[in-house]
Order: C-alpha cells, then structure tokens, then sequence
C-alpha cells in the first residue's frame, strides 16, 4: 500500500497491514477458483463424439471438493475477523490519552480547525480558528473533535489512513498521532451538496519547533 | 372490450386460433399476457440502461478531462455533475437491472418453465406495468425542473437530502423520491404474482425439485425484496415528509436523527444487492447447465445455499455504516456477519466451476457471458471481503475502490447476466437465432473494456480518490499526471465499451428480423419453455397440449439417453 500513498499515522501501517494480509488469503483463492475454471473449460471443451458425464454432485467422495475448500474459507474469514478487529479497536475503540484535542469542524463547504492556543486547552480565549490549513505536532497524541453545521461531511486523511464521518447535532471524538512531517490532503468523504468537490483543505504536520513557532505567530496575530 | 381478450381463461375456452384480432394498441400497450409484459419491462430497461450509460459517459469525461465541453452534453457543472452521479446508480439498480433480472426474465419465463398459461393476477401484473413505467416518466422529469435533478447521491442522506437549503434541487429530490417508492410499489405487485404462480401454476409433475434455478431465484429474489422493503418505505414516508412538509425526522436539531435513515435504507439495501444478484445466478446456472452439458453440482446445495445468503443479508447492513458515527462495537458484529457471507457465495461460485467438470462445453456466445459472469464476479467477491472488514474500510470507505468492487459485482450481475439471457432465450422470444459471430464480436468488445475501466479505479482508491467529487484539482495529492492517466484510460475505455453495443443492437434487430429460424429447441435443452413454438402464441401451449413434467430440469448426459439430453416433459 506504501507504493500508493505514504504511511503517516501510528496506525497506517496496522491498517495497511490486514489489506495486505486479506490481499494474501483472497488472492491465493482467486487465483486458486481463476486456475481451475479456466483449465475445466479448456479440459472439457466439446469434442465431437463425446458425451458428458452424469454426475449428480451427491456422491460423498465428490462432494468433498467443495466442502473441504469451504472449510478453509471459513478458516480465512476468522484469521481477516481477528486482524480486521484488532485493528478497528486500536484505531476507533480505545483512545490513548491525549497530548492535546483539536476540534474538527464541517459546514458546506469548508473545514474549520480550531486549535488549542500556547495553553493547550480548548475552549479558551487564545484558541486559533483556521479555515482549511490544520496544523499539528508530528508524534503527538492529538484528540479530535468532530462536528458538523449542517450535513453530513466526513474527514478524511488518507495519509493517516483515518476517515471518520461528521454528524450535526453531535461531537465524535477520534484519535491520531502523526509520525513524519509533511503537508498532505483532507479530503471530504461524503457527498455534501454541490461544493462536496472544492471541500478541499490541508494538514500540514510540523516538527516540535515549527509548530511552535506557528502558534506563536498565529497567536499574535489574532490577540486583539 | 379489452378485457374479453385479456382474460386468459376465456381464451383458452375459445381455443388458440382465428378470431379476433385485437387492436395493435390493445395487444401490445394493455396487455395482460406475460411475454408482452417482460418485453415492455425489457425494452424500458434497455432504454433506461442507454440514458444511464449516456450519464456515466459525461461525468466520466468530466473526470478525466475537467471542464471539457463534453460532446453531446455541454460543460458539467458541480450540480449538473451530482445528478448524473445520483441518477446513474438509481437508474441502473431501480430501473435496469431490476426490471431487466426480475421483471422481464421473471414475467417471461415462470409461465413458460413450469408450463403454465400465464400469471395468476395478469391484471396486477399489467398495473405493475404501468406504474413501473410512470415511476421511470418521473425519474426522468425530475431531471428537467428548476434547480435539475437530485444529486444527494442514491444512498440519498439526510439532512442533505431532506432540506432545499442544503441540496438545492427541492422539486428534484422529491421527485426522485417519489419515482424511487412508485417503482417499489410496481415491485412489489410483480413480486406478489411471482410467488404466488411459482407455488400454484406448476405443470402436473412438477415437484419443488424439479423447478429450474433460475425461477427458484427469482422468487427468493422477489421474497427477499418484500421482506426488506417495509423499513425503507416507511424512512422515504418520513423522508419525503422532511423535504415536503418540513416536519423533523431526520433533523437533530428537532429530535431527528440523520443515522436513523441509514438504518432503515442499507436494511433494504444489503439485502437488494441478493435480489439482484440472485436472478444473475440462476439465470447462469441455467445457461451453464446447457451448454456443459451437466446436471448442475448439487441442486439442493445451489438452492440452500441461495436461501442462506437471503437470511444472512439481513443481519450485514451497518458494514456500509462502519465509520458513520454508529456505536464502535457494532462494527465488530457487523464485520463476523459480512465475512460469513463470503461462505456461501464462495459455495455458490464453487458449485458453477464444479458443474463444467466432466461436461461437453459449448462456447456457444450465452455460454461466454454466463463464464465471463463467474470469472468477473469473482473480482467483485474477493475484493468485497475488503471492504467488510472493518479494520481496512478505515480506509477505504469511499474511496474509488468501493465504486470499483460493486462495479465488479453489478456489471456482471446487470450487464453480463442481462446478456446472458437475452442471448440465451432471444431465439424464444422472437423465433430466430441471433448471429453468433456478432455476438462474440460483441462479448470481447464489451469484457475486455470493462476490466479496463475498473482496474484503474481500484488503483485510484488505493491512493486515496474518494467518489462523488467532480473535480480532482483541488486536492493536490489526487491531481498528478500519474493519476489522471489512470483516469483517462477508463474513461476511453468505457468510449470503447459504449461503442461495442451499437453492434449489440444491430445484431438484435437483424436477428429479430431477417436471423436463422430457431425452431423450438435450438440449445437442445430440457426446460419446459424449449416445448413450445418459438415465439410462443397466447396461452403458451395449445390448450389441449399443456406439458407434464417427468423429471428434473437438468438431466444432461444421461446414461440410460443416447441424446445428451432428456426434456421434462417426456415420459420415460
């Protein structure tokens, strides 16, 4: 998956790993059904003069070639279950304490970002809004607070592989931790209206300095 | 006096031939016979499924060259855009593939394979007609109001969907609400009609087990949709509400909750997925029995199975809800659920393979399309379980990998299975062989695009594109050249794809008029409608030569034969 997109969450790599893994287990079962359909069709093309066989598939003997590959179809579907699952609980189920909380914010069509100011908590007067630019400290545990004005949105951080819908009326609580710097793409995830395609922002993800820095200066700027 | 040459049982008092002749208006636009039905319900899908390819075309152009004047449309707007969007997929589910798979194959081969005159409520079964039809002249009006047609996707979510202010196409979103619970109503009339002739029609002989498959599915297709549509019609009540009379449903700041109708429109939509799916199967299991010259592996299996997969697609929709804000813990329920079902799909597609082993393949063109379905539904199965899982549609959840996998399941079930029996039965339907040679010419014109028009999609998914945005320049990381190549070559190849069905059309009107005499029997297959004149009179069989039915459906290469072939309705 690391060809496609770059891995840039704590647990990018965790989610990319049961799409490699279901990739290993459904392949080999692609190829494997793929395999012998093609051969069977070659192998019994018509040949003149010859009549096809009378099988009923009752025989236990025959029946066996299904109900031994079913079996380890089953036998898949648990091991992707157990991965799936495990993944799903680090990533939604069980939030690590936090270094800080942001708070994500949808209306049509725009994000808004409303950062904790130099006193780390939100909610207070030198709180920073933004409009479209997130910024964060790379590996810093960061809760997220996501609302929405009016429809549906849903955020979306491909690099963080993270997409949490936003629903108005109520505040979802997520979770990330960022692990390299760099500026990347958030997109919106659910179809909100005629604007849905220009809901466009940026994440850009510093080092402890710069990110100090911008919230020094973003300070500034907005104390009366 | 329309209703004396209606009525069925009259008809068959008076005997099959010379007298009346009824108005061409009558016989073709009121008629209660069910192969003029299932032609109706044929041929206003096949027109549909032209508007709805037409819509993919632009808003593919508008994708892989944006801000094109696209040939034939114009420039798409954001609006313009979120309407073809919406409007494609409503059309192709709700007025292509099941009025194609269910409607037409079921109203034109039930009466035909268990050897019955006709419908029981012929009546009802034209009234399901006629509102089918109005619900597609609304669909399409909606289109054209003030504001255009509805574009909140066809998953249509509040509160999106339910307030003027926010979609601003308040006349259109009503509309297309409107059509869309006309059409479950026309539905569920034909469904009624389905269950009711499969149970009480049957020619005398024909026991549970000697059904072919493909009518088997279909009725557990219609029982599938009446047990699930109740939720969602009382959610588009409340929806409609919503829009017209401005009352709260689905408005959280008046005690609503937008979750609530995903609840109710995935409970049906999980479960329409198998009713469109499961018509696809039998008419391929059919069609493969035939051709392979084999009884299918295990009827009984094929048919459990088909009910297991009915049941547990109840118990699977909140997987299209994961990060939707529901309870955490419901995902893990719901990933155990979805992933069972990959068992008795994989049992399904098994037993098919199995069924070619030992046989006498034919690549006859049906035979081709019903193969081509197995192999390219594989690709929409596996790459289901993706998606299933709750862990890897994180990330995935829609993205251009979603459109990809149920593109690989409804293009087979809706274009590769309508194919499939369009070809199989058209020398019933219309008395003469379709050319064969234009037939594969067409086959390979339309698979090897279409694989060429996914497969970049999955790509793009996995770099993180999501659906539903008309232009990709804003997001500078979806904006590379790279991935408008990838773009690019799917949208020509759907140009290509779209260009392959012209020679579809022209062989089915050559066919239709000038192709070789089918005769009754031309697959030399054993299903009771292979009995009859091709195309067959009113009332199916002459009165006095209704069929009874000896055996089962698929006794192909039997033994005791020197033909490969045994038809039900011989004695031994």
């Amino acid at each position: 998956m690391e060809r496609f997109l770059i891995q840039a969450s704590t647990y990018a790599g965790s989610i990319d790993g049961v799409i490699m893994l279901i990739a290993l287990l459904v392949g080999f079962w692609f190829l494997l059904a793929e395999g012998i359909f093609f051969w069977l069709i070659w192998k019994f093309r018509a040949r003149p003069g010859e009549k096809s066989q009378y099988l009923t598939g009752k025989e236990k003997h025959v029946k066996r070639w299904i109900t031994i590959p079913h079996a380890l179809v089953l036998l898949c579907d648990v091991f992707i279950i157990i991965a799936s699952v495990r993944v799903w609980y680090d990533v939604k189920q069980q939030l690590p304490e936090a270094d800080s909380t942001i708070r994500v914010i949808g209306q049509q069509w725009a994000w808004t970002f409303q950062h904790p100011g130099i006193d780390n908590e939100l909610d207070t007067d030198d709180d920073i809004y933004t409009v479209g630019d997130l910024h964060v400290e790379v590996e810093k545990t960061y809760h997220f607070q996501l609302q929405s004005r009016d429809v549906l949105h849903s955020f979306s951080v491909p690099v963080f592989r993270l997409k949490q819908d936003a629903i108005p009326g109520r505040s979802i609580t997520g979770w990330f931790q960022a692990t390299e710097t760099g500026d990347h793409d958030v997109q919106c995830a659910e179809i909100c209206g005629i604007g849905h395609g220009i809901m466009a922002a940026r994440i850009h993800i510093e080092d402890a300095q710069t990110h100090a820095q911008w919230i020094a200066d973003a300070s500034a700027a907005t104390t009366p | 006096m329309a209703d004396t040459v209606v009525d069925v049982h009259q008809h068959e008092h008076a005997g099959h031939d010379g007298h009346h002749d009824p108005h061409w208006i009558v016989k073709y636009l009121w008629s209660t016979d069910h192969k003029i039905i299932a032609m109706q319900y044929l041929f206003t899908g096949m027109f549909m499924g032209i508007i709805g390819a037409y819509m993919a075309y632009v808003f593919r152009m508008q994708l892989a060259f944006p801000g094109i004047s696209v040939p034939g449309f114009g420039q798409v707007s954001p609006g313009e855009y979120n309407s073809l969007i919406t409007n494609h997929g409503s059309i192709m589910i709700f007025w292509v593939a099941m009025p194609v798979l269910i409607a037409a194959f079921g109203n034109y081969l039930i009466p035909l394979m268990i050897g019955a005159d006709d419908m029981v409520f012929p009546r009802i079964n034209r009234l399901s007609y006629q509102i089918f039809l109005v619900s597609a002249i609304i669909l399409l009006a909606s289109l054209f109001v003030e504001g255009g047609g509805f574009g909140g996707a066809w998953t249509s979510y509040p509160p999106l969907s339910a307030e003027g202010d926010y979609n601003q196409t308040n006349l259109g979103s009503s509309l297309w609400l409107l059509a869309v619970a006309l059409e479950f109503v026309a539905f569920l009339l034909g469904g009624i009609n389905f269950i009711t002739t499969l149970m009480n029609s049957r020619a005398p002989g024909m026991k549970a087990y000697d059904i072919p498959m493909v009518l088997w599915m279909i009725v557990i297709a219609s029982i599938l949709f009446m047990l699930s549509v109740g939720p969602l019609i009382a959610g588009a009540v409340m929806l409609f509400f919503d829009q017209t009379i401005n009352t709260g449903f689905y408005d959280p700041t008046r005690g609503g909750d937008p979750i609530l109708w995903q609840h109710l429109f995935w409970f049906f939509g999980h479960p329409e997925v198998y009713v469109v799916l499961l018509p696809a199967i039998g008419i391929t299991v059919d069609v493969i029995a035939t051709f392979a010259r084999k009884k299918i592996f295990g009827y009984k299996l094929v048919l459990y199975t088909a009910v297991a997969t009915g049941v547990l697609s109840f118990f699977v929709w909140a997987h299209h809800q994961f990060i939707a804000g529901i309870d955490p813990r419901m995902a893990n329920v719901f990933t155990i659920t979805t992933l069972l079902i990959s068992v008795p799909i994989a049992e399904l597609l098994f037993v098919m393979i199995a069924t070619l082993y030992g046989g006498s393949i034919r690549l006859t063109t049906p035979m081709l399309w019903a193969l081509a379905f197995i192999a390219e539904f594989l690709i929409g199965g596996v790459t289901g379980i993706f998606l299933g899982a709750s862990g890897a549609d994180i990330y995935f959840h829609d993205t251009y990998f979603v459109l990809a996998h149920f593109h690989y399941t409804f293009f087979p079930i809706a274009i590769i299975g309508t194919f499939c029996g369009f070809t199989y039965w058209f020398p019933k339907m219309f008395g003469r062989m379709m050319n064969d040679t234009l037939g594969k010419i067409h086959f390979w014109g339309t698979i090897i695009p279409f694989n060429f028009i996914f497969i970049p999609l999955f790509v793009l998914g996995m770099g993180g594109q999501h659906r539903r945005i008309y232009n990709f320049q804003h997001f500078p990381e979806l904006a590379g050249p790279e991935m408008y190549s990838l773009r690019q070559i799917a949208t020509i190849s759907l140009l290509i794809m779209l260009a392959f069905q012209a020679v579809f059309f022209f062989n089915m009107f050559w066919s239709w008029f000038k192709g070789e005499k089918a005769g009754k029997n031309p697959w030399k297959a054993n299903t009771l409608e292979w009995t009859t004149e091709s195309p067959p009179g009113h009332g199916n069989w002459p009165p006095d030569q209704m069929p009874v039915v000896y055996r089962g459906p698929y006794e192909y290469g039997h033994p005791d034969r020197e033909e490969d072939y045994w038809p039900q309705h011989l004695p031994s």
